[in-house]
């Protein structure tokens, strides 16, 4: 209740911020705010946070840990649920197929921005520049396929591997 | 034209003052506030959902309160094109029954599931009349689970009305017939045809029913039925009509006598008889289907027996109750102490007491028996009656504050009246020839007295006019004050029967968003688009198929030929609420199919003709939508083409043989 009422006051600040013409009483009983998506939505950071870190994205991650080296346990559960949630729009190659190709990914996107595009990512879409920019490319939405923290790590650690970091 | 007016409008109102108001006219029904009590903004909830039977079109439709608005058509009894219920390979064997797959039914009662005798929004049961059956609905998923069929029993009416924890759930038969499949002439109704009373024992946990016991009646008519609650709570009361035993022009032959029954079962007794070998196990046929949510598959099951109970071995477990012409409902009161009969055919609403009905058991108060079961005193059940209520009484529903709310058939208007001194208290129009009333918690220990619908089967002059067939109407009043108050006029599909309503906030919470994929356990299921596929066994092709926005995997497949059994096994690889992606094929004879995220569902097609089938997604899911699509090439048989599969590989040019 505590994270949803959060929830509630930081999206009614961030659309202060951003503004696209509702009021922000209005806004917080649209189906979209709806709470019931709470448990598993992250919570927003601070505006003054969000501003500071466009490069991290939106979303909960602030600061992603990396491994060295990396981590196969990792790369094995990632490449997993690449197979059955990502591999239908994402190539390993710099080619594009529905979405962008992951060659190269780790270097383009801070870690913290791919974890919470990967989890984050209707705001994301609707909100960081960069996404918006790949949507204007991709003209499809990339469906949120709910990974859980863990899974959505595992799939950078991936990455980070496919880009040939060791 | 004044005059005119005037003049009627003081007959209008000398009528309404006098006795049953019989005000027609949509002007002087609704008041001016109305619109605001009904008007739901965009992007905020009703507060309540509404679940109205479909009557003839099989399903169960959901609707919001008080806006009226229509939020989802739940298939249950009747096969879906809309999402393949019925059509798609998982589905089919819901609707089997001992005479196969049978696509319609008649759905006229529902019930929703209830511990202590308040709505647990768990679980909602559903009738079918003309197949006698008994549908459980997962209010998670709005899926229907399980269909059980019931032997011995036709014209499945009284049904599926719960005791008050959902121990067991009642199936009444209003169609008289012979047990089992002997052939014997109709004329020989009283001595060879039987109604049956059903009890079907409800799993606590997981709801999976069963058919415990069935209670064998005499030849008549179970009509409606509702369990007792608190004091009542062992017992389950049914109405009923046709006691004269006739069996053709009952228009005329069943209503002879001037009183039939409501009939009492103990079934806590009953179910101590069960127990204790007091029943014999006779051969019944009869299917038992259940949907796997983990392999998303539905199974069916034929039983051979059932165990039968008659009141002639069982004392005390069945009574009869006289009670004026045809009743049709049976309502129990909140507190359990009351049981409103409603004869049709009768100018009175009869209320009897469970606590005076059990006095003159024990005292042995009867004045006779039907067919071996003891017939209590009409009186000395009787709390009372209320007098000149209005015209054909039909059912009633209690608001909690000691109010009973009657529906009158032939006058077309809702009665309040009170249950302590049985005085009319307000009437109101309704438009037209009402049927069942419900108010929300209505027919449990604590009803919302906030809002009543009447569910109308005669709308004439309400709606636009849509030819001959004009829809069907449920009619919301707020019965908050002391007057009840028309404050909306909805649709409906099919005819309304009886329906039931819970506060939003019991079920919305609940619901799921879609299917963890790396949870489905579908025989046929393709985890990632990797493990697409087609397999080739003699002339039997399953292909394995995956959607996402935007594309179908795989959506080039060659080497199919005229005469094969092609399997569309689809699975939707979205993980996010309210994306379901649909497939359908060209000129297949069969329907389409909606697959919910992280779901597989499965297609036949059996092309009876070459050429190319393009197969395309049928639910927008996106800006690409449109190019969500795919062509199978069906070969003439014996052709030299072989199988051949892919997404994304573009050939320039293959010769066809």
């Amino acid at each position: 209740m505590k994270q949803a009422s959060l929830l509630t006051a930081a999206a009614a600040i961030a659309l202060l911020l951003y503004g696209c013409g509702s009021t922000p009483q209005a806004d917080t009983e649209k189906p979209a705010a709806d709470n019931s998506m709470a448990a598993t939505t992250p919570a927003t950071p601070t505006p003054a946070a969000a501003a500071a870190a466009d490069a991290k994205g939106k979303g909960k991650f602030t600061s992603v840990a990396l491994t060295d080296p990396l981590d196969q346990k990792m790369i094995a559960s990632g490449k997993s649920t690449y197979e059955v949630k990502c591999a239908a729009c994402h190539k390993l190659t710099g080619d594009k197929l529905v979405g962008p190709g992951w060659k190269g990914v780790t270097e383009r996107r801070k870690p913290e921005w791919i974890m919470n595009f990967i989890t984050n990512t209707d705001e994301m879409i609707d909100k960081d520049p960069a996404a918006q920019a790949m949507l204007e490319e991709c003209m499809v939405r990339m469906p949120n396929q709910h990974l859980t923290d863990d899974e959505a790590r595992h799939v950078l650690e991936y990455m980070r591997s496919n880009d040939g970091k060791k | 034209m004044k005059r005119l007016s005037l003049m009627l409008g003081l007959a209008v109102a000398t009528t309404a003052a006098m006795q049953s108001c019989k005000m027609k006219t949509a002007a002087t029904a609704v008041q001016g506030d109305a619109a605001s009590k009904t008007y739901v903004a965009p992007g905020k909830y009703d507060e309540i959902y509404n679940f109205v039977s479909g009557g003839f079109n099989g399903q169960v439709s959901v609707y919001g309160l008080p806006s009226g608005r229509l939020l989802k058509v739940i298939p249950v009894f009747a096969v879906n094109p809309e999402n393949g219920y019925g059509y798609s390979e998982e589905t089919k064997a819901m609707l089997n029954t001992t005479n196969g797959l049978i696509p319609w039914d008649d759905q006229h009662h529902l019930d929703l599931s209830q511990t202590n005798g308040e709505q647990d929004g768990r679980w909602l049961f559903a009738n079918a009349n003309n197949t006698p059956r008994v549908a459980r609905i997962d209010l998670t998923t709005f899926k229907t689970m399980e269909i059980l069929q019931i032997p011995n029993s036709a014209g499945n009416h009284s049904s599926p009305f719960i005791t008050e924890n959902t121990e067991y759930v009642v199936a009444g038969t209003r169609f008289s017939v012979p047990l089992g499949s002997e052939d014997v002439p109709i004329s020989s109704f009283k001595d060879n045809f039987h109604s049956t009373a059903s009890f079907i024992s409800v799993d606590k946990n997981s709801g999976k029913m069963d058919l415990a016991f069935q209670i064998v009646l005499p030849g008549m008519n179970l009509d409606l039925s509702h369990a007792g609650k608190g004091p009542s709570h062992d017992w389950f009361f049914f109405s009923s009509y046709n006691t004269e035993q006739a069996y053709t022009l009952l228009e005329v032959n069943a209503s002879q006598k001037d009183k039939d029954y409501i009939v009492a079962v103990n079934w806590k007794k009953a179910e101590e008889y069960a127990k204790a070998g007091k029943g014999k196990k006779v051969p019944a046929t009869y299917a038992h289907n259940t949907y796997d949510e983990h392999k998303q598959t539905a199974t069916s099951e034929i039983k051979n027996e059932v165990l039968l109970l008659d009141p002639k071995d069982c004392p005390d477990m069945v009574y009869m109750i006289p009670c004026p012409k045809s009743p049709h409902g049976c309502d129990i009161d909140p507190s359990g102490e009351y049981i409103v009969g409603s004869g049709k055919l009768a100018a009175l609403i009869p209320v009897f007491s469970f606590s005076k009905m059990t006095k003159a058991i024990a005292g042995k108060q009867f004045e006779g028996d039907f067919k071996g079961i003891p017939i209590i005193k009409y009186e000395a059940a009787l709390h009372g009656e209320v007098q000149k209520p209005g015209l054909g009484p039909l059912h009633t529903e209690f608001d909690g504050k000691g109010n009973a709310y009657t529906s009158m058939f032939l006058s077309s208007e809702v009665v309040k009246w009170s249950l302590k001194d049985l005085q009319v208290l307000d009437r109101v129009p309704t438009y037209y020839s009402v049927g069942h009333l419900m108010i929300p918690g209505g027919d449990t220990r604590k009803p919302g007295g906030k809002y009543l619908v009447a569910y109308n089967k005669i709308t004439k002059d309400r709606f636009l006019p849509t030819g001959p067939e004009l829809a069907q109407s449920a009619q919301l009043y707020d019965i908050s004050g002391d007057k009840m108050q028309l404050i909306l006029d909805f649709p409906t599909f099919g005819e309304p029967h009886y329906a039931q309503a819970c506060q939003a906030s019991l079920i919305k919470d609940k619901q799921v968003k879609y299917y963890d994929i790396n949870k489905n356990g579908h025989d046929y299921v393709t985890m990632g688009e990797k493990k697409a596929n087609v397999v080739r066994k003699g002339n039997r092709v399953d292909i394995y198929m995956t959607a996402i926005r935007s594309h179908l995997v795989p959506d080039n497949i060659e080497g199919v030929f005229v005469g094969d059994e092609v399997y569309f096994h689809v699975t939707n690889l979205e993980q996010d609420w309210d994306i379901p992606h649909g497939f359908a094929i060209k000129n297949n004879p069969n329907a389409e199919l909606l697959i919910m995220p992280g779901e597989t569902v499965t297609l036949k097609f059996s092309p009876d003709k070459q050429g190319i089938y393009p197969f395309y997604c049928t639910d927008f899911c996106s800006a690409l939508h449109q190019e969500m699509s795919g062509y199978l090439r069906v070969s003439p048989k014996g052709a030299n083409v072989p199988l051949k599969f892919g997404t994304g590989e573009t050939v320039t040019s293959v010769a066809a043989k």
